[in-house]
């Protein structure tokens, strides 16, 4: 099984590319990953980004002298994803100067692993936590030092200018994290970004799984992606046991997905509305929100689709009365959310202060890497559920919306296309709904194999990659939340704004802090 | 000039003017299709905060502690200021109308003190925005009331008060230079959304700090302090909205017909309040600045053409 997972026959129309790619939710062997030497390694990343690649996980296996680094690369155009590996020791030549989309995945092995990235532009702590290998910290800090927010890199002083320092207690019920604004009066220079106040240490936790434990894990990995997460994941152990999943439980799964999606891209376009201080769009989406959530419960008992994937399919079936009540539960939520959305639009002191408001460039969205709607409001044209397709997603296929303008009124657009895909897509699954099981039977994990699982969630890609050891437990387990990649983006998009817009802009891309803090 | 039946207007502000703010959000619930706050909520919040203990931060002078009382005491006085209907004010004086105007200034310097004595970068913020768009309202309010003097007792061998220029307001007035009073009405209703922090300028119920302008700067107080600072509040929605209603509606000369229509017009005029917020959205905040120099541009329109007459 492991060999053929390998599809050799697309290194064709990729001119200097030497790697094996596989295909998105296909475990592979350890030894099949090619081993670089670093500076080969270098040149394989440029080139991968060079031809429209995405840097989807980067991340290091520590050793006790030499480490193993990997790079997982994602090619939109082909469906392909490449892995490879190359040793490192305790410092090595930054790959950001570049990759930019590396950057912040070498501030996190920095801190991680105390390995130190030499040349790195922008060097400081993304999670502010001691080094998980002890006497090792690649500023030379020792652990009591460390206070979350603590960092004098990045500042500015003069007469003129100030700092505005938000968080990390906020005054909205959200997650903890601190900006820094640069400012000269109500203008922004740049937003510094500290985040690291959930102190999850989630990724350790699951090495040496799966255990019950894992499945939770994955749910509130990010509570509001449960479905993304947990799909990730379960896609990642069913490539690792040789599982098929039965075609009702990808549907179902699928389902739940887009509810998800419905979910938030709602309860967001309403939140937009709420901070420009549009009432009407605003109460009616908080409503609509949970019917959506409440379509999710109907499924699993919770309305944020807990105890609904698991390794294999899923735990819940639908019974035809179910299937009935959800279908007609879900047409008047997506009229309502229509006709709710149509306010906002016809409104034009709102569209005022959703247009030019926090751009992001096409350039800037590739280069810095961005994912999910938030890139495709930049004009990006990738999504992986056409472009790295997985269960439902392989025979049914959802339009990809893309909207040029890469500010928060673009943001918002793509939100509502998809919106209307999603419920359009929802529909129709649920009136060609499969007989047969829910879920196949799980069975022990392959040993010394590594599996990409990308799951294009509500926000954006999410990249799960396991690496399993030679008895099929997790030796490591990377988690790649879309918000990881996407707050880079919020700091780009705060350039030279006024501060009395960055509400309406942190709500655009409405990222996630558990996410990222994992 | 002591007037005693002047005491309608300050007796029918401290009572009444907690009900505005119970009407505008009950409007706004209304329009969004949910039950709303009982119209008597903000009297329940001022009993409550009046029974709590209040927090003063170390870093705080008695400049903090100044600020609500200050900035109460000013409207109660402004209250005494202000004639209704057929009611001269309490006090009336000539230019009485630039210490209307002053002691709302004085509150509000008051306020912003406090704000900026926190020391806290969110409330030196706002202090900065509520004193600049303060800057650029003020002109309009006084401009406007230059209008209307002109235009009620200039010529006249009145005092050139408030009460009298109240008193003048007919609807022979209306139909000789009625477009000088739209047009400072319609001035007067933007200074009156924004010296009240209402949306197109600010947003009451936000939460955003990084947004607000008023509500930024009292982020701070709590308890009796934070009551006596809700409490201007209405009294200052109550004044702006009755200065309206003096300068431009007509008085019929029937004491009660008059007090039950312009205690109606404010009502109404909280109604367009809660309208207002539920059909749009706050303006960008460098916009505002436009808004203001608009209202002011309005005013100095009506004086030219009042000045030509």
């Amino acid at each position: 099984m492991a060999a053929s997972s390998i599809a050799n026959e697309s290194q064709v129309d990729r001119p200097g590319w030497e790697m094996p790619l596989v295909r998105n939710g296909t475990a592979i062997s350890l030894a099949e990953v090619p081993d670089l030497e670093f500076a080969q390694f270098e040149e394989q990343l440029n080139l991968a980004v060079r031809q429209g690649g995405l840097l989807s996980a980067l991340f290091v296996v520590p050793g006790r002298t030499s480490h193993q680094m990997y790079a997982v690369c994602s090619f939109a155009n082909s469906g392909l994803i490449s892995v490879m590996r190359t040793e490192i020791g305790d410092a090595y030549p930054s790959l950001s100067r570049n990759v930019a989309q590396a950057h912040w995945f070498e501030r996190e092995i920095a801190e991680q692993w105390g390995i130190l990235p030499e040349g790195h532009p922008w060097l400081k702590p993304i999670r502010f936590h001691a080094s998980y290998r002890a006497g090792h910290d690649a500023w030379g800090r020792s652990p009591e030092s460390i206070r979350p927010g603590v960092s004098t890199t990045y500042q500015f002083e003069s007469d003129q200018t100030h700092e505005v320092a938000v968080g990390p207690i906020h005054a909205g019920v959200i997650e903890p994290g601190h900006f820094r604004f640069q400012c000269h009066g109500e203008h922004v220079f740049h937003m510094e970004t500290w985040l690291g106040y959930q102190h999850r240490g989630v990724e350790r936790h699951l090495v040496g799984g799966p255990t019950k434990r894992t499945l939770p894990y994955m749910e509130t990995l990010a509570g509001d992606t449960s479905i993304g997460h947990s799909l990730a994941y379960c896609q990642a152990v069913e490539a690792l046991a040789g599982l098929r999943v039965p075609l009702r439980g990808q549907l179902l799964r699928g389902i739940a997905l887009e509810l998800e999606r419905l979910a938030n891209h709602t309860g967001d376009l309403g939140a937009l509305a709420l901070d420009v201080g549009y009432l009407p769009t605003s109460s009616y989406c908080g409503r609509i929100r949970g019917d959506f959530l409440n379509a999710t419960a109907l499924i699993c008992g919770n309305r944020f689709g807990r105890n609904l994937v698991c390794p294999g399919g899923a735990l819940w079936d639908l019974s035809g009365a179910q299937l009935q009540t959800l279908k007609e539960r879900l047409s008047p939520a997506l009229r309502d959310v229509d006709g709710a959305i149509d306010l906002l639009w016809k409104c034009p002191s709102a569209q005022a202060r959703f247009e030019a408001c926090g751009e992001v460039t096409y350039g800037q969205a590739v280069e810095a890497g961005l994912v999910g709607m938030a890139a495709r409001a930049s004009g990006v044209d990738r999504d992986a559920r056409r472009d790295f397709p997985s269960g439902i997603y392989r025979f049914s296929h959802i339009p990809v919306s893309i909207w040029g303008s890469g500010d928060v009124f673009g943001r918002a657009s793509v939100r509502w296309l998809e919106i209307q895909r999603s419920g359009q897509f929802v529909i129709e699954q649920l009136d060609a709904f499969p007989a047969g099981p829910v879920r196949a039977k799980a069975g022990p994990l392959q040993p010394s194999a590594i599996v990409v699982s990308i799951v294009e969630g509500w926000r954006g890609e999410i990249c799960h990659v396991a690496l399993t050891d030679d008895v099929g437990k997790f030796s490591h387990y990377k988690v790649v939340d879309p918000s990881f990649h996407n707050w880079f983006g919020l700091m780009l998009a705060m350039r030279d704004q006024q501060i009395s817009d960055f509400p309406v802009n942190n709500k655009s891309f409405n990222l996630s802090y558990c996410g990222h803090d994992l | 000039m002591i007037a005693l039946n002047g005491l309608v207007t300050p007796i029918l502000a401290l009572t009444l003017a907690p009900l505005l703010m119970g009407v505008i959000n009950r409007v706004k619930a209304l329009v969004a299709g949910r039950t709303g706050p009982p119209l008597l909520q903000m009297y329940y919040d001022l009993w409550r905060l009046l029974h709590k203990g209040a927090v003063y931060s170390e870093t705080t002078t008695w400049l903090f502690r100044a600020g609500p009382i200050v900035s109460l005491s000013t409207l109660i006085v402004a209250c005494m200021l202000m004639p209704m209907s057929d009611s001269p004010a309490l006090f009336s004086f000539s230019g009485d109308m630039v210490v209307f105007v002053s002691l709302l200034a004085l509150g509000r310097f008051a306020i912003v003190l406090a704000a900026l004595d926190t020391g806290s970068a969110f409330e030196g913020m706002g202090a900065a925005r509520e004193v600049f768009f303060a800057s650029l309202a003020e002109p309009a309010v006084l401009l406007g009331m230059a209008a209307i003097a002109k235009a009620t007792v200039a010529n006249q061998t009145m005092l050139l008060s408030l009460s009298s220029m109240n008193t003048r307001v007919s609807l022979e007035l209306w139909s000789n230079q009625g477009v000088i009073l739209v047009f400072v009405a319609s001035a007067l209703i933007v200074v009156f959304l924004a010296e009240n922090s209402r949306i197109p300028v600010d947003d009451p119920t936000t939460h955003l700090e990084l947004t607000m302008i008023h509500e930024v700067i009292i982020l701070d107080h709590s308890g009796p302090d934070l009551a006596f600072v809700l409490y201007a509040a209405c009294l200052k929605l109550w004044l702006l909205a009755l200065l309206i209603v003096e300068l431009v509606i007509p008085d019929t000369g029937n004491l009660l017909l008059d007090l039950a229509a312009d205690v109606g017009t404010l009502f109404v005029l909280a109604a367009v309040v809660g309208l207002v917020e539920s059909a749009m959205a706050r303006l960008r905040m460098p916009k505002v600045p436009q808004l203001l120099v608009g209202a002011t541009t309005l005013t100095v329109l009506a004086l030219v053409l009042e000045l030509r007459n």
